[in-house]
């Protein structure tokens, strides 16, 4: 989902009686529903796999900024322009909570950023597909929000105190953002024939990459397996996005959408959708940065970030004269 | 006061995004988010005293170049943060001074405006003021740059203070006041403020713009204009 792919360091999930009596009692705590919180001892693999999982949520969450950025000046209305800059500006936020989250692992935001710039740190791969029409506004908030909460809704519950809490922030202004994208899709969907033609192209278009959001299917996968047993990954990629179909299917039925899938249909004895695998060459792809805007995404943020240079340095530099000066004078 | 708000929002949230630190992105989304809202309630009233069944929106997103009557110094584009940030000081350091004098107004709706958009903006100019203080006082470079702003843009300032027969307040009056504002944080940010006291003016009569806003609202505008009969 937003974090996508993230490798657990450990070898496969030891039994409890295999455990040394620190980490036992450690899985214990995981196990009762305790959280973890950062001045506690945990396993090392833990630690690593959670400032992995947080930083490639944080960055989704910046990276996510560009291709709805991409649409604020275009804004049809004055409302709509409200609406998204602040649906924006909420995104800015969930990063900055997440990065203090990872530092209470030890991470900073710069070490965290400069792995993201240099490539060594991945973002979900949904930011790396353009948003070409206004509908794609809609697309965005409607699948990828949806998809995002569908993930973020049960990390509330997440084992680790820090991240638990900066879900439950991130959750409640998830909803708004799925909402607001739902709403224009309906205008869109309601509207002239123009924008009926706009809102079916950018479900095309979203409807694959929003399923790949959940990941390929992990049912066998030992670094799932870890993850889930340290209650930082709370159901399989599949389950996630089952849900996400069943849920997302009547939406697009009540709004008069055709879902692009041949295959789609109801199956009575799962009491859910069959549905058909999205591309995961092209997932692969695109994990591989070949992404259809992966470049340009990478681009705007080193751009940002080098441009940005000097305002750091001149902040840091006269917070530094401030407090020598304090000093001084006292 | 709709198109000043209008045009330098949409300026501001050209930066979504791309800023220096997280912080500003935020910070930068919330000045671009006042000064929309500011747009919605002066464009609203402008609409409601012409009566002639166009609504905010409409003024916003279907009038050309000639009639937009917001100030030369909004619709410079943002170069780099500090010519950003200084056109916001210079900006919010008069908004606030006009907000203040129209809170008096003896029409209540522009009174209400007024008084609600200058608690924003209060804080929008202190905000303005810590950074061209810090960046003015920062390093070398940043000092270089927010000197090269406040020269680049100085010769928009004047126009602020021209008055008009359309003004309800005398703008002019208000020179003295700014004067003192600004030399004041300009002063502590160790820049100096330039002698010429030239200015260009049109911008607020509409007479003659500068041409970054026939390319503003070429974007701004393109929806409304390209699906005239499409709601959104
Ligand atoms: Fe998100
Ligand atoms: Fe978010
Ligand atoms: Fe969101």
């Amino acid at each position: 989902m937003y974090a996508q792919m993230v490798k657990s360091t450990g070898t496969g999930v030891k039994s409890l009686d295999e455990m040394e009596p620190q980490e036992r009692a450690f899985q214990e705590r995981i196990n009762a529903g305790d959280k973890i919180e950062p001045k506690d001892w945990m396993p090392e693999g833990y630690r690593k796999n959670l400032i992995r999982q947080i930083g490639q949520h944080a960055h989704s969450e910046i990276v996510g900024q560009l291709p709805e950025g991409n649409w604020i000046t275009r804004a049809p209305t004055l409302e709509r322009k409200a609406i998204l800059l602040a649906k924006v500006q909420d995104e800015a936020g969930h990063g900055l909570y997440l990065y203090c989250a990872a530092e209470t692992l030890g991470a900073t935001r710069d070490e965290l950023t400069e792995m993201l710039l240099d490539g060594r740190m991945k973002y979900s791969s949904i930011f790396n597909y353009p948003t070409l029409t206004w509908a794609d506004m809609g697309a965005v908030g409607w699948l990828v929000d949806g998809a995002a909460i569908m993930n973020q809704v049960p990390l509330q519950r997440t084992s680790y105190g820090p991240y638990a809490r900066a879900m439950v922030r991130i959750c409640k202004e998830e909803s708004f953002h799925q909402r607001q994208g739902f709403d224009i899709m309906m205008t869109m969907a309601k509207g002239t024939d123009a924008q009926k033609h706009m809102a079916q192209d950018a479900f095309n278009r979203f409807w694959g990459p929003s399923l790949m959001m959940f990941g390929p299917s992990d049912e066998n996968s030992v670094h799932s397996a870890q993850s889930m047993a340290w209650k930082i990954k709370m159901n399989s990629n599949d389950e996630l996005r089952q849900k996400f179909v069943d849920q997302t299917v009547p939406q697009a039925e009540y709004l008069g959408l055709t879902v692009p899938d041949e295959n789609l249909k109801w199956n009575e004895e799962k009491g859910g959708y069959n549905f058909s695998q999205p591309d995961w060459d092209e997932f692969f792809d695109v994990l591989r940065g070949n992404g259809p805007e992966t470049t340009e995404r990478m681009e705007a943020r080193n751009k940002a970030w080098d441009d940005g240079a000097w305002v750091r340095d001149g902040m840091m530099a006269h917070a530094a004269k401030k407090k020598a000066m304090k000093v001084a004078a006292e | 006061m709709g198109d000043n708000s209008l045009v330098l929002g949409h300026r501001v949230s050209e930066w979504c995004g791309i800023a220096p630190v997280l912080e500003e992105d935020i910070a930068l989304a919330n000045t671009a988010l006042d000064l929309i809202g500011q747009t919605q309630l002066w464009l609203g009233l402008a609409a409601e005293c012409e009566d002639r069944g166009r609504d905010a929106d409409a003024l916003a997103f279907r009038r050309d170049v000639w009639d937009f009557r917001n100030l030369l110094l909004v619709e410079q584009p943002n170069r780099d943060f500090g010519h950003t940030m200084m056109r916001q000081f210079l900006f919010d350091a008069w908004h606030s001074l006009v907000l203040a004098a129209l809170k008096s107004s003896d029409n209540s709706e522009i009174a209400a405006i007024a008084e609600k958009s200058l608690k924003e903006v209060t804080y929008h100019l202190e905000r303005s003021s810590d950074t061209v203080i810090a960046l003015g006082n920062g390093t070398e470079e940043s000092h270089k740059r927010m000197q090269a702003g406040l020269d680049r843009l100085w010769p928009y300032v004047g126009e602020m203070f021209l008055t008009d027969k359309h003004d309800l307040i005398d703008v002019a009056a208000l020179r003295p006041a700014f004067d003192e504002l600004t030399n004041d944080v300009l002063r502590t940010a160790t820049l100096s403020i330039p002698t010429d006291n030239f200015t260009h003016k049109g911008g607020k009569t509409g007479a003659r713009h500068t041409e970054h806003l026939g390319h503003m609202i070429a974007t701004m505008q393109f929806l409304p204009r390209a699906y005239p009969d499409a709601k959104w």
